[in-house]
């Protein structure tokens, strides 16, 4: 059954046309991957998805649910969270506060619990610091805690936006190129990671270049040129087709 | 070690916040045993005076300091909440004290009239707007608005508060219902500092579209901060009126804003020790300085400057919060084996001081 289902995406910039007429299935509990070259408009379809952006025309539709320009805030407490491509950590607060943000729309306290410092106040705080400390441990961050965000290693920060997103206990969780900037072990971490997300029964979606992971991870590719889906399939499909092949891949491949 | 450093910053706040009250509340006594009966009025004053203003930098240390909105119309919310007491004191003979909530609700509503069309502009927008309120606001005053401001002559005769058949009527008793409502207020607003409220206005301050990615209702948050800030602005115009007796539209023009501004600027934007420490430096020095008179505020601007450019951040910025997280480490279980083996070292590659 297909989790998220995008139907005839269309979206420009002025005259630009960066989504045009996008339509794919993510089944749930399936690792997809959303390949293709620069500009292709990857990235704005992942914003479409998460209420960034309002598409012109077409529909997303998450669990049965029409989402399509709905508030981003609202789309994350249906499930859906995300990463950046250019990392956006809460740089001069601590990794612990970044994952807590993630929290956030998982608890109710408000202005006058807050000021009054009412047992249920504090006991959802209490909580909320377990689960974060939960998802910091998950990715390999725990002892870092404590540490400033903007002080981690690039490959770090990357995995800390991974636990921040976590911990607004997503059903769907969408990685804008996950192992950019990463070195070959971190990478291979990461794959590791993935797939620990996976099993715990996170639908992934997820855009990234390098190939190697692409392939060993995915379940299903979708290939965008100029906004336009021209292939999608099995990794080993994919590899295999003349279009992608001439589009995004090369020759030698 | 761990048992210092967790004392450090478990009772640090709590051993600076008492000290703080020791000398505050012996500081009239002292000032009386210098000299003559009634010779630390002027000083009283004066200290009064910079209790309001640290109680107007609190309230826009929430909507500047802790959520970044440049806001520069602060000064309206405190004109709303004067004149309200003013009013309702003056021609319904309401008492000065059970003006306080309604000055401050009214002040807070007057917020979100004014917020709901540009709590989406940016920065430089924003700040420039919130000018143009002040203005209205002091030019809808001086011209007698609905007939009842009393126009560019104001509104004598406010009484003075009575708390339970209490009357703050000697600079004393005003020192310290001024300074007894800004302890209340430091309280309150550090705990919702350390909350998920204030945790959420940060996170907005410091990138609002991670923020709204993390589930973040940004526009609700920005519209709670604004009105919270009014709301406190609005009852110290309650205290400032019933302090002062007699109100007038010019106590509230730009140049007011532009003091509390610059207090939460320099004092250090998001901390409370940081803002009180402004109000002192700033109302407090202006005074010392008045001897220079011309020079005063050629010394007051350079003094601005060289703080802007060689500590950016205030003389005293908001403190890392903590959160006692270090009884879970090695409880939950980690998902990528090279972080969790034993050849790990948490102290390895990153910089930052860790616990």
């Amino acid at each position: 059954m297909s989790l998220l289902s995008l139907q005839n995406l269309l979206k420009s910039f002025g005259g630009l046309v960066a989504v045009a007429g996008v339509s794919f299935d993510v089944d749930e509990g399936s690792i997809v991957g959303l390949i293709g070259p620069n500009g292709a408009g990857k990235t704005t379809v992942f914003n479409i998805i998460t209420g960034n952006y309002r598409p012109d025309s077409g529909d997303v539709v998450f669990d049965r649910n029409d989402i399509t320009g709905r508030a981003t805030h609202a789309i994350v407490r249906l499930g859906i969270a995300r990463t950046f491509q250019n990392i956006r950590l809460f740089q001069n607060m601590s990794v612990l506060e970044n994952v807590l943000a993630g929290c956030h729309c998982r608890a109710n306290a408000g202005l006058f619990s807050a000021m009054f410092r009412t047992p249920r106040q504090r006991s959802e705080e209490r909580r909320a610091v377990e689960h974060a400390m939960r998802e910091l441990a998950f990715v390999g961050l725990e002892h870092r805690h404590d540490n400033q965000a903007g002080s981690l290693s690039y490959g770090n920060q990357r995995l800390l936006e991974i636990a921040r997103a976590l911990a607004s206990a997503p059903r769907f969780l969408i990685l804008d190129e996950p192992a950019g900037g990463m070195n070959e072990q971190e990478t291979a971490d990461l794959t590791e990671l993935i797939r620990a997300i996976n099993d715990r029964g996170i639908t992934l979606l997820l855009i990234e270049h390098d190939m190697n992971l692409v392939m060993q991870i995915c379940r299903k590719l979708v290939v965008l040129e100029y906004g336009a889906v021209i292939a999608q399939g099995t990794p080993a499909d994919i590899k295999r087709n003349p279009k992608v092949i001439e589009a995004y891949l090369g020759i030698d491949c | 070690m761990n048992l210092a450093r967790y004392a450090r910053y478990r009772y640090f706040p709590l051993c600076l916040g008492g000290v703080f009250f020791a000398i505050m509340a012996s500081i009239p006594w002292l000032l009386n045993e210098a000299g003559a009966p009634g010779s630390g009025i002027a000083q009283l004053d004066m200290l009064n005076k910079i209790g309001i203003y640290a109680l107007l930098a609190l309230s826009l240390n929430i909507i500047l300091g802790q959520t970044g909105l440049f806001h520069m119309g602060h000064t309206a919310f405190f004109a709303v909440g004067a004149y309200a007491t003013a009013i309702l004191n003056t021609m319904y003979q309401w008492p000065v004290f059970s003006t306080l909530p309604v000055a401050g609700l009214l002040a807070a509503l007057f917020a979100l009239l004014v917020a709901v069309p540009i709590i989406r502009l940016r920065g430089d927008y924003l700040l420039v707007v919130t000018i143009g309120i002040v203005e209205i606001v002091r030019i809808c005053l001086t011209n007698n608005i609905f007939g009842i401001t009393g126009g560019a002559n104001g509104i004598f005769g406010i009484a003075r508060p009575v708390i339970f058949g209490l009357a703050f009527s000697s600079p004393r008793q005003q020192y310290y219902l001024i300074w007894g409502f800004t302890g209340i207020t430091v309280i309150l607003f550090y705990l919702l500092e350390h909350s998920r409220f204030g945790r959420a206005l940060n996170y907005i301050k410091q990138d609002e579209l991670a923020a709204a990615g993390c589930g973040i209702n940004v526009a609700r948050y920005k519209l709670a901060a604004f009105c919270l800030g009014a709301f406190w602005a609005g009852m110290a115009g309650t205290l400032y009126a019933a302090n002062i007796r007699s109100i007038e539209p010019t106590s509230f023009n730009f140049f007011e804003s532009v003091i509390i501004f610059a207090i939460v600027i320099l004092g250090g934007a998001g901390s409370i020790t940081g803002v009180i420490l402004g109000a002192f430096l700033l109302i407090g020095l202006q005074d010392v300085f008045r001897d220079f008179s011309s020079a005063r505020m050629l010394i007051f601007g350079a003094a601005m400057i060289a703080m802007m450019v060689f500590r950016p951040q205030g003389l005293l910025p908001a403190r890392r919060r903590h959160y006692g997280a270090r009884r879970y480490l090695g409880k939950f279980p980690c998902a990528v084996r090279r972080q969790c083996g034993a050849a790990y070292n948490p102290y390895a590659e990153d910089e930052g001081d860790c616990v």
